[in-house]
């Protein structure tokens, strides 16, 4: 394997620190050394990054890659491949898949599908329960065995508190966190939208706030029974902001994470039906919009994830109440993150690089998140400065559902490495859609 | 000399101005007549195509368009199609193809979804009406409602309209907000409050919590229908109490400082959002609304054709 010498960018590492210009050295899937003026190992590729950021590769923590059973929307090559474009040296990809997710072979086959492909780290989530019903408990320690990092029912709620209360038990014999999606089902039934104005206004059924909060609020006491790690998927209030800041402070095993869409949009999105605004929890009120960003920097919510949820054009071109939630987001999360968090003077770039790589390592106990010598070699290098327009036609996901086409936006990844490899490499041929390293789709 | 007067569709009340909504109303005036003469015709859309497409039920709005489109000479097409387009195995947007390539001219929907008619006017070049989608808007309801009241008070400005029953689902209720609060008049909603929006006083209008508020406050009351399945989704334990607390009857309406005027959209539940002896009373204008919808879809079809607001001028006359 060629030794990588990335010269002169600005390395930022969370996990030590550590904020300035150096070289890096990545050599045998590992981080070799940081410092000034390495030398140059014979046959090692050279990558110029001044001007550049080099950080740990990002992780995202919550995407739905849709194999096995729905191939058309998106694989885990085509996923993977639209996480290192996107600067994503791992993924962590949810258990609705068709089967689900929820046993050692079904996790064993996402592991191989991803080695086959080649780009981004791709980590299975197992189920909570089989088949996803919220009934039976899944068989969490094989699926650990198998290379599961989590378990989740992502995509519906575990409406059984005595479910996700055994869950929170269980898991805990394998040291990984239970990330649940928060939804009250019965104040959310038949819901398109938040509950507000606007859907006062459109006259689509609103999903209140409670609806999240009320989720929260109970796995908050469950993580406080059971000693069990609870991870909260994807918020979206205010409410549950300050929810979790409170359960925080007693010092309880809750981690959380939140969305671009969440942090950069508000229902007024919906405006005139567009069905790229529909995603559940929904996008909500400025209020919420801004505790969001808020608890970003101050660290109340750990992670920035992307809920990459890959749809058909057409599945989307119809009714607004017929159309499917959710929006892709790993080729977009990076440039909306710089621009919405960074360029607004939300927070700075070291507090960026942990809440998308060092606090999704920690929280998931995954490798990466750090460039500490002898961690292993996944590595993102940034343009901060790159102005470009989203356009979904050039992404590397099979899907296109986006409300961000024809955005600007400042700053996306120009190179990753993922185990001492250049995955993804923005280029000459970079609009072909077939850089080095690259799987065929 | 003929501005562009409403733009291409007509999908609700909230994007228009004041002046437009005056402009279909004093249009719907002189069509008013034609309907009263032995040969109800003017040539006034003579050519032109027009698609009815009811994704949903109904029986009083298609009659309603039907008229209004035979009235102006037009040829009409009606698309009956139970169930939403989802359930059809065709999506709308296909079904907006396929009506484009028969060079139709105008399309009226009707459907489940708010948004619908949005969504079919952005993606055809034909003119689209409105007639009711989802909870969203049903315009030409709005427009016959605001008529009829103006018929009945001369002017819109400053009348006191209370809207009674459920908001929440109801398109008519939307649409009659926008129109009545555009054209100066106050607003009130009343209702359960499992029936009203959150942030429905947002929207301009006045909240009372009970019927005897609303009677007590208003120069007319536009009781909506209740429709049956709201009680088995738990927004109301049962008629005969809905009856009890917010039916709109004789003795309450004894109780009023004066006589108030009394719209129904229709089709009425008598006994329970309304008693007979107020539908049929003096004061109810419950049939005077339904002959006014005929003239306000009149007026809708011929001005989104491109018709001048002189239509008598534009047709050659009238005789």
């Amino acid at each position: 394997m060629r030794p990588i010498l990335i010269r002169g960018g600005r390395v930022i590492d969370p996990s030590r620190n550590t904020d300035e210009v150096s070289d890096l050295l990545l050599q045998e899937g590992k981080v070799e050394a940081v410092g000034r003026d390495l030398g140059t190992p014979d046959e090692a590729e050279l990558v110029d990054a001044a001007g550049k950021v080099v950080a740990p590769g990002l992780i995202d923590l919550h995407v739905h890659l849709r194999e096995p059973g729905q191939e058309d929307l998106e694989t885990v090559a085509s996923g993977a491949m639209a996480a290192a474009a996107g600067g994503f040296s791992a993924v962590c990809a949810m258990p609705n898949t068709d089967p689900v997710t929820d046993n050692q072979a079904a996790v064993g086959f996402i592991v191989s599908q991803a080695q086959r492909a080649g780009a981004a780290r791709v980590y299975p989530i197992g189920a909570i329960s089989l088949g996803q019903k919220g009934q039976q408990l899944a068989e969490f320690g094989e699926l650990v065995g198998a290379g599961a990092v989590a378990v989740s029912d992502d995509g519906k709620p575990v409406v059984s508190s005595h479910l996700m209360r055994t869950a929170l038990e269980y898991a805990r014999t394998f040291g990984i966190p239970v990330a649940d999606h928060c939804e009250d089902p019965t104040l959310a039934a038949g819901g398109a939208m938040h509950e507000g104005l606007v859907s006062t206004r459109l006259g689509l059924k609103g999903v209140p706030a409670a609806a999240e909060e009320i989720m929260v609020a109970r796995d908050i006491l469950l993580a406080e029974l059971t000693g069990g790690h609870v991870h909260l998927c994807h918020m979206s209030t205010r409410g549950s902001v300050e929810l979790i800041r409170q359960a925080k402070a007693k010092g309880l095993r809750v981690t959380s994470e939140a969305c671009p869409h969440h942090f950069t949009l508000t229902h007024e999105a919906c405006e005139g039906y567009n069905t790229n605004a529909k995603m559940n929890p929904p996008l909500r009120e400025l209020e919420d919009r801004e505790a969001i960003r808020q608890a970003l920097r101050d660290g109340t919510i750990d992670v920035i994830c992307t809920d990459h949820a890959p749809h058909h054009y057409d599945a989307k071109e119809r009714e607004f109440d017929d159309a499917p939630n959710g929006i892709i987001g790993l080729e977009t999360a990076l440039g909306l993150a710089l621009t919405e968090l960074v360029e607004g003077g939300l927070m700075d770039l070291p507090t960026l690089v942990t809440r998308m790589s060092t606090m999704p390592a920690r929280v998931f106990n995954l490798p990466g998140g750090t460039l500490a010598p002898g961690s292993a070699a996944d590595v993102v290098v940034i343009d901060p400065a790159a102005r470009w327009v989203v356009d979904p036609n050039v992404f590397y996901s099979k899907s296109r559902n986006t409300p961000f086409a024809g955005r600007e936006l400042r700053g996306r990844a120009d190179l990753t490495v993922v185990r001492g490899q250049v995955v993804f490499r923005r280029g000459a041929d970079s609009e072909s859609r077939t850089p080095a390293g690259a799987a065929p789709n | 000399m003929a501005a562009p007067a409403l733009g291409k569709d007509l999908v609700g009340l909230e994007p228009l101005s004041a002046e437009q909504i005056r402009l279909i109303l004093d249009t719907a005036e002189p069509f008013k007549e034609v309907s009263e003469r032995p040969i109800k015709k003017v040539p006034a859309l003579r050519g032109k195509t027009i698609v009815n497409l009811f994704f949903e039920a109904s029986t009083r709005t298609r009659i309603s368009f039907e008229f209004a489109e035979k009235r102006l000479s037009a040829d009409t097409v009606n698309v009956a199609s139970t169930g939403s387009s989802v359930s059809k195995g065709e999506t709308l947007v296909d079904t907006a193809r396929n009506l484009e390539a028969m060079r139709i001219d105008m399309v009226v929907i009707r459907h489940g979804s708010s948004g619908a008619a949005q969504f079919l006017g952005h993606r055809i070049r034909s003119n689209v009406i409105n007639a009711g989608d989802g909870k969203h808007e049903h315009p030409t309801q709005g427009l016959l409602d605001i008529l009829t009241l103006r018929d009945r008070f001369g002017k819109i400005e400053g009348l006191k309209v209370a809207i009674c029953g459920d908001i929440l689902h109801s398109r008519v209720a939307r649409s009659n907000i926008w129109g009545l609060t555009k054209l100066g008049a106050e607003v009130a909603v009343c209702g359960p409050a499992t029936l009203l929006p959150r942030n429905v006083h947002e929207l301009g209008v006045t909240v009372l919590p009970r019927i005897e508020d609303a009677i007590q406050w208003a120069d007319a009351l536009n009781v909506l229908r209740l429709q049956l399945e709201r009680m088995h989704a738990g927004f109301l334990p049962s008629l005969r109490e809905y009856n009890r607390v917010f039916g709109v009857t004789t003795e309450r309406l004894a109780k009023a400082p004066k006589d108030l005027l009394i719209l129904h959209p229709g089709p009425m539940n008598r006994g329970v959002e309304i008693d007979s002896d107020v539908a049929d009373g003096p004061h109810s204008v419950i049939l005077p609304q339904v002959t006014n919808g005929v003239a306000v879809r009149m007026a809708v079809l011929y001005l989104l054709a491109g018709g001048s607001p002189d239509w008598t001028q534009q047709t050659g006359g009238v005789d």
